[in-house]
């Protein structure tokens, strides 16, 4: 049966084992969800951020949306604003993908641009001063809207318990928290004794320019009592890991994936993880969106992950 | 017992620009207390009044998130490294 609209074909992402880079004695599976239809994860949260708003009444054609985003949310949001008819705002890091960029023009999106040296926390203190001074504005702001992780709650952990009902641990990147947060509860619900892993992009200096740490911003969505444990992972690692993907699997991912893998492979140790578990690992978007970053690029990994490390890639 | 500790930027007004320095203890706590005698302020910018490390900082044990291991009191041993991260948000 057809879908409707895009918008009715979010989700149903396939997952697949991970044969060749499965530690001996774990079983790794990875959540495509570069498959969805502007192909990140975020199309599940922008479509859920937009119906919630939309049952409380706060959108109606000729809206104007304002989001801060790293991209993908832009651009999932983008996908769902512009046939309604909301004029789409988004506040982006200047240090962010060019492809991300022009996919949002493509979508007649107005981009404001926040420094590079505040990451994406300068993208969030930007756009709520923008809000504030412009009620007009409607802000989904997926950092702290529950039907961020409740996207994640209803739709991708279910898919994935429905794939592989046995699954004992998942491992997912930290961003929002928004996926670690819903998937991770529905998973506790099924299953206390399952294992959930953040696993935390570390970049280079100039993304922590802060000026002082109370700048320092933790999304109100992510609930960490879900989490095992937080794993840092540096561009080495996960462009290593990204790229290990294509070669061992055939899989063409974003970097934050390899970041992802990365982690997964650490905790595949009798220590933290019994012998026999499976571990989904969820691939937030495919590698296109990267190709300007040279981070797919031949040549030495550790030289394309340092100039890779002051960009956003998660 | 020396423990590689990495500095970000916003903390170098502490330790004379460096990005990284060395300190002592047999946890965090010790690491800590040990680090504000030779970098004065780093504890006040770490540790708040309950004890416990500030909400909008991230210490990392050999790349692990200490809020999963012992907190303030995760021991630690000769050779480790410890990362300050300060939190941001992605998405």
């Amino acid at each position: 049966m057809p879908a409707r609209d895009i918008s009715q074909a979010v989700g149903g992402t396939p997952l697949v084992g991970l044969p060749s880079m499965s530690p001996p004695g774990y079983s790794l599976y990875l959540k495509l969800e570069g498959h969805n239809p502007t192909g990140s994860v975020k199309d599940r949260v922008a479509a859920y951020l937009i119906a919630a708003a939309e049952r409380a009444g706060q959108l109606h054609p000729g809206s104007r949306v304002l989001e801060p985003t790293s991209g993908n949310t832009g651009i999932a949001l983008a996908a769902i604003c512009a046939p309604k008819g909301y004029k789409l705002t988004c506040v982006l890091p200047e240090n962010t993908s060019q492809e991300r960029r022009m996919l949002l023009s493509l979508y007649g999106v107005d981009i404001v641009s926040s420094p590079a040296g505040e990451g994406s926390n300068g993208a969030v203190r930007l756009a709520r001063e923008m809000a504030a001074d412009d009620p007009d504005l409607y802000m989904p702001f997926q950092y702290g809207n529950p039907a961020n992780p409740r996207a994640h709650y209803e739709t991708t952990a279910p898919e994935i318990l429905r794939d592989l009902p046995d699954v004992g641990a998942l491992v997912a990147g930290l961003g929002t928290g928004g996926t670690l947060t819903g998937a991770g509860r529905r998973f506790k619900e099924h299953d206390p004794a399952i294992k959930v892993f953040a696993a935390e992009p570390e970049y280079g200096d100039q993304v922590y320019g802060l000026r002082n740490i109370d700048e320092g911003f933790v999304p109100p969505v992510l609930d960490t009592s879900v989490l095992d444990g937080r794993i840092k992972v540096d561009s080495v690692k996960a462009l290593q890991a990204t790229r290990d993907l294509a070669a061992a699997e055939g899989i063409f991912a974003g970097v934050s994936t390899g970041a992802a893998l990365s982690v997964a492979l650490r905790v595949c140790d009798p220590r933290r993880l019994a012998e026999g578990s499976k571990v989904v690992v969820v691939s937030p978007d495919g590698g296109f969106k990267y190709l300007s970053t040279g981070a797919y690029a031949p040549g030495d990994v550790a030289d394309i992950a340092a100039g890779l490390s002051q960009t956003l890639w998660a | 017992m020396a423990i590689d500790v990495r500095i970000p930027t916003v903390l170098r007004k502490h330790t004379d620009g460096e990005a990284k320095v060395s300190g002592e203890g047999s946890t965090l706590a010790e690491l800590v207390d040990d680090l504000d005698d030779r970098h004065a302020g780093l504890r006040d910018a770490l540790v708040g009044m309950d004890g416990q490390l500030h909400r909008f900082i991230n210490v990392y044990l050999n790349d692990e998130d200490v809020r999963f291991l012992g907190g303030i009191q995760t021991p630690l041993r000769d050779g480790d490294t410890v990362s300050i991260l300060p939190a941001v948000a992605g998405g």
